[in-house]
């Protein structure tokens, strides 16, 4: 079953050949799908040869494949990971019952709506990063971005065949749509507006890597557990795949740290100024970048209590991270979360709500643990090299746009303070103009093998044990 | 004036007094001929507490301010020809009523909100049709359940194509009720969109897009985003080139003079007395007390103190004080009182003055606010007594009522009451059937309507009015009293339910339109579902509505 027949125009495992009319509905997608990647993928870099990985396998030998390729040439393909024999339906109301092959009737909207956000979000990605290979800091991170395009690129196709396989012409359709939106057009935007943002610089793109990316990993993670099988196996097989992007998030803003210091060393100073005439990136304006980047991503768990993520838990569409592993309450029917909400006099207080109404506060909870990984990493280098400075997470409340928070000013702390005060102190908690315009003076391309850009670190090592000096791409 | 009274601390009473300055959810402003209502609800301010209006949804309160703004459009700025109702939000047009509001509420206060709202959006039609007054729904973003409803209502719909904004009547798959402001019957009746296509569309809960939406006529026109602000004034200078709206200097609507007290609702030419024990409300409609202005310089300078206009907005008002507050106030008694020949004076200067635009937007609130008896569920009888002025527009009470008590003097030809038509009655104030109220009373027979017609203008005793038809009983003074009482009494005393039922059946004879089947097949199918477990039992539809259990149904059909 984990073998991917590669003969075939599109490989997969899902025995595409066996249903002829799947089959050209998909490679009639295939063309178009083709076409935009040309015009919205990383379009300057056509002709370059990559070292990619190419999954040939679902299992542990085959997901990894390396070889040098030109990105249009790239197989992307439907690998869905193998199926768990008598699964059965993981939480909700229908806990213990056998998952469904096929989308019930009275589910298609939900499911529909789930599948076609999170798949506008892989297209999305790839058009923000469009033009970022023009200056990028290394042959080694220029691949890494290249990866996570063609991967992102190979996640729209598994939220597309889902569509297809499952969906009948709504679902065709929406696939269509998936290819007709694009990021930042003012006349047919990606859905979520962060979606629509360009990243332009590297320091961004390893922020939107490290949180953004997690989001994505989270929502994949919950809808792994859905009681839809297929979806479930889609996104399982997903996550191998995303695990790299987090990897290249941790890994960049990382070897940012890392060459931070060394030049603090060198000049035996933390003085923002004095490290940023050295091209390297000062700690405190990679702060304000975490906190831009982590409160923007906040918000894409939706609203703390939410009408919808009730129902689509109770209804066996959408669970928790590790629902199996995580909790011993699978149901929910009657449990409670406590959150903190504004208490509309400057104040927080705590409310209960039904627990399945919660479920985004329970994501976005594990999710900030999950952050907070990183974090520790580098502070632990910080340390090391003897400096004061900590990097810290700002509140859950911090600039939030949906939910109890949304447009409560509060300071990185979540404690509320008034406008004047969130005006008057904003500046020194985010990028400023004066940082934006420092982050894009760095951005300087180098393309020499080996060598890396001066405010970041190289890699501890190479991809696939190559060396760090290998040339990764070649630009042709 | 206002002040709440003791009895009633609670709940408190809802009033539908507001002003533009004082508006929480929605945005009016003016550009020459062009009024823009831009929708920007206030989540934490809805009428009652227990809801958020979240996503530019509305309840009650909502609609109170759009229903006011309509009006100070009407009258305080003539020069609008067109009114584009739109959303300040991005991306988020409307998304309908509030489903938690809903969930919360009595029955009597769904059924209440619904007429209202129902009410609202067929005026913005209304408008349209006799006063010119034209409008666009431009919809910006997302639009779901009422709020469809409510671009429905105007006169084209554009709609951005953003390939992601949707159009949707989500009620029957997610809430298990009906798109019960006319939606169900807007989509074919009005839009002439096909009914298997509408069958599909209001069980779709995600709606369709921009392209299929105007494939399938639910909207007019599409626009991209960039060229959105473009298209909105094109259509909009389209509509007002269709407008037969005249510019001049506005009249402004100033605060209803109204006292309340335990006894009921009192003011200038309107009082509304409440006796809470026989559960009646006697309104008294008083006529104008000195000469009424009658060149339209006059009437102008009038302005909202003009007899017609200041009796409109009274007695409007009172109906809808009566109808949210008051639910056991099952019968109201109309009465008047006052010199007949003013009333028809001032019947003579709207009708002469017909084409003035302040004179058609009395006539036009008159019409409106008479409308709005006739779908009221509470009994109406009319008492023509002594010192009584029932003529005219003040006969519209009389053909309003269910029946009607004319008291015969048969010894006192003088003191004796009378009644009169007008020209005004046959034509200028149509039930929503679009039908002459003197037309439904005869059942649209055109012998009788004729027959009452050669009597214009001239003082009809009792005697000769029932030979029309146009009273129901005329006792004479023996038995006046106790006649009276008893038809009261025992009129209070039948089933509130079976009586709503009955009058809504009755006062519609034959001819039906759009309205009435919003009013009668859409409300009353809407009404009995409301009712039902399965929207609204303890795992009912609309009850369970955002708390992630799935509603259990009784497959049963009936």
């Amino acid at each position: 079953m984990s073998g991917i027949d590669y003969s075939e125009k599109i490989p997969n495992n899902v025995n595409l050949a066996n249903d002829r009319t799947l089959q050209r509905a998909l490679e009639h997608w295939q063309p178009r799908f083709l076409e935009w990647w040309r015009e919205l993928g990383p379009s300057d870099f056509a002709s370059a040869d990559v070292y990619l990985r190419t999954a040939v396998g679902v299992d542990a030998q085959g997901w990894a494949h390396y070889g040098t390729v030109k990105m249009p040439d790239y197989r992307w393909g439907i690998f869905l990971a193998d199926p768990i024999a008598d699964r059965t339906i993981g939480f909700g109301d229908s806990f213990g019952q056998p998952v469904w092959q096929q989308v019930p009737g009275e589910f298609r909207s939900q499911f529909r709506r789930l599948i076609v956000t999170q798949g506008d979000t892989e297209p999305a990605s790839v058009e923000q990063q469009h033009r970022l290979g023009h200056t990028c800091p290394s042959l080694y991170d220029l691949r890494n971005l290249f990866q996570i395009n063609v991967e992102e690129g190979r996640h729209l196709w598994a939220m597309v065949y889902i569509l297809h396989a499952y969906f009948g012409r709504d679902g065709r359709e929406e696939a269509e749509e998936l290819l007709a939106r694009h990021s930042g057009d003012v006349d047919k935007p990606r859905i979520l507006g962060t979606f629509n943002e360009p990243i332009e610089d590297w320091l961004s793109f390893f922020c939107f890597c490290y949180f953004t990316d997690r989001d994505g990993k989270f929502q994949l993670k919950s809808l792994a557990e859905s009681s839809f099988d297929p979806l479930a196996r889609t996104c399982r097989f997903m996550l191998t795949e995303e695990a790299h992007h987090m990897f290249v998030g941790e890994t960049g803003l990382g070897r940012i740290v890392r060459r931070t210091l060394e030049v603090m060393k060198e000049i035996g100073s933390d003085d923002p100024e004095a490290i940023r005439r050295q091209g390297a990136v000062d700690l405190p304006l990679l702060q304000r970048y975490l906190n831009f980047w982590f409160s923007s991503s906040l918000d894409l768990f939706g609203s703390e209590v939410s009408s919808n993520a009730a129902t689509t838990f109770a209804n066996g569409i959408k669970g928790r991270p590790d629902e199996t592993t995580q909790y011993q309450d699978h149901v929910c029917a009657d449990s409670t979360f406590e959150i903190e909400v504004p208490d509309g006099k400057g104040g927080v207080t705590k409310d209960t709500s039904p627990m399945r109404n919660a479920m985004n506060e329970v994501l976005r909870d594990a999710y900030t643990r999950d952050c907070e990984i990183g974090l520790k990493r580098w502070n632990m280098q910080i340390k090391r090299g003897g400096f004061q400075f900590e990097l810290k997470l700002p509140s859950g409340r911090f600039r939030r746009a949906i939910g109890a928070w949304a447009n409560i000013p509060t300071d990185l702390d979540g404690r509320p303070i008034d406008r004047e005060e969130l005006d008057r102190r904003m500046p020194g908690w985010l990028p400023g103009a004066s940082d934006k315009a420092f982050v894009r003076s760095l951005m300087q391309r180098v393309v020499e093998p080996g060598k890396m850009a001066a405010w970041i670190a190289p890699p501890d090592r190479g991809i696939n044990n190559l060396p760090v000096d290998y040339e990764y791409v070649r630009l042709n | 004036m206002s002040a709440v009274p003791e009895a009633k601390a609670s709940p408190p009473l809802v009033t539908y007094d507001t002003h533009p300055d004082r508006y929480l959810h929605w945005r009016l402003s003016f550009d020459g001929p062009v009024a823009t209502l831009a929708m920007d609800v206030n989540e934490d301010k809805g009428l009652k507490p227990g809801y958020k209006l979240k996503l530019n949804s509305y309840d009650l309160g909502v609609d109170i301010e759009l229903a006011d703004a309509l009006n100070r459009i009407r009258f305080e700025h003539p020069e609008v020809k067109c009114v584009v109702i739109t959303s300040a939000r991005e991306r988020m047009f409307c998304s309908g009523a509030n489903i938690y509001m809903l969930g919360q509420s009595t029955h009597a206060w769904k059924v209440n909100f619904c007429k209202f709202t129902n009410e609202t959006r067929n005026g913005i039609e209304d408008s349209s049709r006799y006063e010119g007054l034209k409008s666009l729904a431009a919809v910006n973003g997302t639009v779901a359940g009422g709020g469809y409803e409510l671009a429905l209502a105007c006169d084209e719909i554009l709609m951005i194509d953003d390939r992601s904004s949707t159009v949707s009547l989500p009620e029957l798959p997610l809430l298990g009720v009906l798109p019960g402001t006319g939606g169900l019957t807007r989509v074919t009746d009005k839009r002439k969109v096909r009914r298997d296509l509408a069958d599909v569309f209001c069980t779709t809960s995600e709606g369709v897009r921009a392209d299929r939406a105007r494939q399938w006529k639910l909207v007019d026109h599409t626009a991209k985003p960039q060229a959105f602000k473009d298209a909105a004034r094109e259509r909009t200078a389209a509509l007002s080139a269709l407008s037969t709206r005249a510019s001049g200097k506005g009249v402004t609507l100033n605060p209803l003079k109204r006292a309340i007290d335990a006894g009921g609702y009192h003011y200038d030419n309107v009082d509304a007395v409440i006796d809470r024990k026989a559960r009646t409300a006697t309104i008294t409609v008083f006529a104008p007390r000195k000469e009424i202005p009658s060149t339209v310089d006059a009437i102008h300078a009038a302005g909202d103190t003009w007899w017609p206009l200041a009796m409109a907005r009274e007695l409007d008002d009172a109906v809808l004080m009566l109808r949210t507050n008051d639910l056991e106030i099952g019968t109201w008694i109309f009465n008047t009182r006052g010199e007949m020949d003013k009333v028809l004076a001032a019947d003579a200067a709207l009708e002469a003055n017909e084409n003035d635009w302040f004179v058609r937007q009395v006539i036009g609130l008159l019409r409106r606010t008479l409308a709005r008896l006739d779908v009221s569920s509470r009994t109406l009888f009319a008492i023509i007594d002594k010192g009584s002025c029932f003529a005219g527009t003040l006969f519209e009470l009389v053909l309003a009522a269910d029946r009607s008590y004319m008291l015969q003097l048969p010894a006192d030809e003088a003191g004796a009451p009378a009644v009169a038509v007008s020209g005004l009655n046959f034509g200028a104030y149509p039930m929503v059937s679009q039908e002459a109220r003197v037309s439904a009373h005869f059942c649209g027979e055109l012998k009788p309507i004729e027959a009452a017609r050669a009597r214009i203008d001239q003082k009809l005793d009792a005697k000769l009015a029932s030979e029309l038809g146009l009273v129901t009983f005329t006792p004479d003074d023996l038995d006046w009293d106790e006649e009276v009482r008893i038809a009261i009494e025992e009129r209070t005393s039948l089933s509130p339910d079976a009586l709503t039922g009955m009058e809504a059946n009755l006062r519609f004879s034959g001819k039906e339109s759009m309205e009435t089947r919003i009013f009668g097949r859409l409300s009353a199918w809407q009404n009995w579902i409301f009712t039902r477990p399965n929207a609204v039992g303890e795992y009912g539809a609309l009850k369970v509505y955002g708390s992630g259990a799935k509603a259990k149904f009784n497959w049963e059909r009936v």
